[in-house]
């Protein structure tokens, strides 16, 4: 809480770079998630490409799931 | 280049997403742009359908061809995929109609002349998700009795019994309570940063025009603001999609508990 209320009495500019800033770091990890996500759903598409849409479905889930992550960080952005 | 940068000024974000009040100012009913661009996407889902399964013909052709397809595509991808054969054929009216309303509010966000996406505002996509998860929790009771479901939900079979006094407060904010907030989120950020992101290329075409170096700068946001476009496309399908099979998920989760 000590971190948010320091934050909150920073003005101005430097609020809004560090939205930025919040933004792009929770843009990481979904980013490495995902990048393995489909990597991997490729992969497995490829050997069985009889199980390809199952494996579709699945990686379109996981892709929601992560993705959600960096979107929250996209509206805490404009918040 | 700064002379021409100097021109150009973002405006504030809420004038992407505020429209003024057509009529019935005021009033409860007030209506602008995105509650009529809403009705209009009902309309569109209406009316495809209602098109499409007025002939009925044996052999479908033309626009009942198309909107047979469309309900097939939504049964097999989506429905019978997630929810099974038997669940996945009944619940296939919902999920197509969900589909067809959220993707055709979607398109809206590249429609010349319209541009702008109803799910834009968090308003609808947390409605749609609010149904969903009424619904989620109304089956849930039903199928399995309101004890059998909030046992099924909060305490996963299958581990050991000290751990339920952490599995099952995590299950409950997953559930009940980050479920429905994500499922939301989802579909709205997804259509503001689409909005934002084409605004942002449009603008920058318009400001480089006028500036002085155009011929050399402007091909470069021009392009981009064509791919863009095409990419929003992707992106309006697949946020159905993705909103569509996530329904089917967590109501095939309700009439179907693990075990």
């Amino acid at each position: 809480m000590t971190i948010l209320t320091i934050l909150a009495e920073i003005t101005g500019d430097i609020e809004v770079g560090l939205k930025a800033m919040g933004y792009g770091l929770a843009a990481i990890g979904p980013g490495i998630g995902i990048g393995y996500l489909v990597g991997n759903a490729v992969q497995a598409m490829a050997r069985q490409p009889e199980a390809a849409g199952m494996v579709r479905t699945t990686m379109f889930l996981g892709i929601a799931f992560a993705e959600a992550l960096a979107l929250f960080g996209f509206v805490l952005f404009f918040l | 280049m700064p002379a021409a940068l100097a021109a150009f000024e973002f405006p504030p974000v809420s004038h992407l997403f505020e429209w003024p009040v057509v009529i019935l100012d005021g009033t409860p009913l007030a209506i602008n742009k995105t509650v009529v661009l809403t009705g209009a996407a009902a309309l569109l889902t209406i009316g495809f359908f209602v098109l499409g399964s007025r002939k009925r013909a044996l052999v479908p052709s033309g626009f009942q061809n198309l909107a047979e397809s469309s309900y097939e595509l939504v049964e097999e991808n989506i429905a019978v995929e997630v929810m099974g054969a038997e669940d996945g054929k009944r619940w296939t009216p919902f999920l197509t109609s969900l589909f067809f309303f959220i993707f055709f509010m979607n398109i809206f966000e590249v429609i010349p002349g319209i541009q702008f996406p109803p799910t834009s505002r968090i308003a609808i996509p947390a409605l749609l998700a609010i149904i969903v998860w009424l619904m989620m929790i109304f089956l849930g009771m039903k199928t399995q009795g309101v004890g059998g479901y909030f046992k099924s939900s909060l305490f996963p079979p299958g581990v050991p019994k000290v751990l339920y006094l952490l599995v099952t407060p995590i299950e409950f904010i997953s559930t009940f309570l980050v479920r429905p907030f994500s499922h939301a989120v989802r579909l709205f950020a997804n259509m503001m940063a689409g909005h934002i992101l084409l605004t942002t290329f449009a603008l920058l075409s318009a400001a480089l025009w006028l500036g002085k170096w155009n011929a050399i700068f402007l091909p470069l946001p021009v392009v981009g603001g064509a791919a863009m476009t095409g990419f929003e496309v992707l992106v309006a399908v697949l946020q159905a999609y993705i909103f569509t099979i996530l329904t089917a998920v967590y109501i095939g989760g309700s009439l179907h508990p693990e075990h």
